[in-house]
């Protein structure tokens, strides 16, 4: 593995993340952390766009799974409000919503898929504001910090807890979630989903049962997305209904297309790079959204396969014009 | 080996398939012949379980296989491909061909071990390429490939599967002429080693009698003549119907 040059880079980005809180100030650290979540989050959506070939508008409601069950056991069942328990909780759920969800939507492909997912997400976002008394409606839920391994942090600041100790933790379960990624998606279930995302007709006359393994893509894709948004309550501090709205979905959406979702890393660049935009540009104007928009025509007119797709690209033409 | 007995298939009025009874050996060659619309890829789909017959019986191997889905026909031996490529175009050559062994072997749930690990697998579809003079091209994507090489890739695919049968539909279409006989010696070349079943749809008659052992004509669905390709380019009948050579 460390004769191959892209896990020689792999392992110095991992070396230079290690170091990030002492490089950045604690409001940069702050972003990054939730840069950190949707990177686990892009990663998981990217498994069903640029693997499966499936654009679903309804992710954010795998999101909300994984940021609810937080809460809620935080509301309703606080002696297990332990990390060790949290995270294995938000898979499950996230597992099984996007179960339901995923055997609805991957019988069908396409506008149709896409329309199906947005839909379903809603619905829940639905039950999630109507429910007030169980959900907090749109006052949605606050959400403390855990204990982990035993150790509390009573009386520990939010900024503080973020500083230290959970860093790391995101950091480590951004590098299982890295490595897990990379596993199936070159693995021989990894190219099954390719072979779907580029023929499901031939895909299914070479012995491959195409909708029982988009349905797979779907859970697997629904549970890193649930993991990217049980980690990323403990950032924020509060779970609203919007989480599973079509506009949040859309965000998802976003930042794998400004990364590029043809290439491994793309989603990841794009949540950091997304992360960073948003927040900068909600500071500096009151029009961020039309900020947002731009960038996107932009992108989409100039570099469609994303800025990590476009780098990729021109390394390979100076590699090319080198040899 | 493949054995069809009454198979009907109609659209409406229209008598794509009728009562069609038909016999192939084990490593024969079989091309089948007739105009537009005379049932030819109808009867291809009926036997790869692509469309469901009306009435009739499809025996592959002894085994009644009318009813089975096209699963379960790919997992028994019958293998095709298409008039129009039908390959994966955003993975490499290599991973078309390995992709259709990882499900051949059943490994494609393995969600864990890179596929690079599977060397066995990995030679064999290289094998499979060299076989089919393409293991230079194994690092492309089919997009660089030229009409003749899809084609190939196209059979090599189905190849992979381990096919007892092979159906296939117009290979040649679409090869720049000069190149229909290379890519036809190099897919008999390979049928002939492995002693595989064949059927091939085929509008060039140069291409059927150079490699067919045996001919079959289709018009209106059912089928008018059957023999040796010399035999049936001299019947009046085929003559007429699907030349227009009116003697």
């Amino acid at each position: 593995m460390l004769n191959n040059p892209k896990w020689i880079t792999y392992l110095l980005i991992f070396i230079v993340l290690l170091f990030i809180p002492r490089i950045l100030s604690m409001h940069d650290l702050m972003l990054f952390e939730y840069g950190i979540t949707f990177a686990i989050v892009g990663m998981g959506f990217n498994l069903l766009l640029g693997y499966t070939g499936l654009l679903s508008f309804g992710h954010g409601a795998y999101f909300a799974a994984g940021a609810y069950t937080v809460a809620m056991i935080a509301k309703y069942l606080p002696q297990a409000y332990s990390l060790e328990l949290l995270i294995p909780a938000a898979l499950f759920f996230s597992m099984l919503l996007s179960l339901i969800f995923g055997f609805v939507c991957v019988r069908h492909t396409k506008i149709f898929f896409s329309i199906l997912a947005l839909s379903l997400s809603m619905l829940l976002f639905s039950l999630l504001f109507k429910l007030y008394h169980i959900t907090g409606g749109s006052d949605g839920l606050r959400v403390p910090l855990p204990t982990i391994l035993g150790i509390s942090f009573k009386g520990i600041r939010r900024p503080e807890f973020l500083l230290g100790t959970y860093y790391y933790v995101l950091l480590g379960m951004f590098t299982v979630s890295f490595l897990v990624m990379k596993g199936i998606v070159s693995s021989p279930f990894g190219k099954a989903l390719q072979a779907i995302r580029d023929n499901e007709v031939r895909a299914e006359l070479i012995g491959i049962r195409v909708r029982r393994y988009r349905l797979y893509a779907f859970v697997i894709s629904g549970m890193f997305v649930g993991l990217g948004g049980a980690l990323w309550t403990f950032v924020n501090g509060h779970v609203t209904a919007d989480l599973s709205h079509w506009v949040f979905s859309g965000e998802i959406v976003y930042m794998t297309l400004l990364g590029g979702f043809g290439i491994f890393e793309g989603p990841i660049i794009g949540a950091f790079l997304f992360t960073f935009l948003k927040l900068y540009a909600m500071g500096h104007t009151e029009y961020w959204m039309f900020v947002i928009g731009a960038t996107l025509i932009i992108l989409v007119l100039l570099l469609p396969d994303g800025i990590a797709g476009a780098f990729s690209t021109l390394w390979s033409k100076i590699r090319k014009k080198s040899y | 080996m493949l054995t069809i007995e009454h198979l009907k298939k109609h659209f409406g009025f229209v008598k794509a398939v009728d009562n069609v009874n038909l016999n192939i050996r084990q490593g024969e060659i079989v091309s089948i012949i007739g105009t537009n619309g005379a049932g030819k890829t109808t009867l291809v789909n009926l036997i790869s379980g692509y469309i469901k017959p009306d009435s009739g019986r499809i025996l592959f191997l002894d085994k009644d296989i009318t009813h089975s889905s096209p699963y379960v026909r790919i997992k028994l031996g019958v293998g095709r491909s298409f008039q129009l490529i039908q390959l994966f175009g955003g993975i490499s050559v290599l991973d078309n061909v390995r992709t259709a062994l990882f499900s051949k072997y059943e490994m494609i749930h393995n969600a864990w071990f890179s596929a690079d690990r599977y060397a066995s697998v990995m030679d064999e579809a290289i094998q499979i390429l060299s076989n089919f003079n393409m293991s230079d091209k194994k690092d492309l994507t089919p997009k660089g490939l030229s009409e003749g090489d899809l084609k190939i890739l196209d059979i090599a695919i189905a190849f992979a599967l381990k096919s007892k049968l092979l159906l296939l539909d117009e290979p040649t279409s679409g090869v720049a002429t000069n190149d229909k006989f290379k890519v036809m010696d190099s897919i008999v070349k390979v049928i002939k080693k492995e002693g595989i079943s064949t059927l091939i749809i085929e509008h060039d008659m140069d291409i059927v009698s150079g490699y067919s052992d045996r001919v079959i004509v289709m018009h209106e669905g059912r089928i008018m003549a059957e023999g040796k390709p010399d035999e049936v380019m001299e019947n009046k009948e085929v003559k007429a119907t699907v030349f227009g050579i009116v003697s």
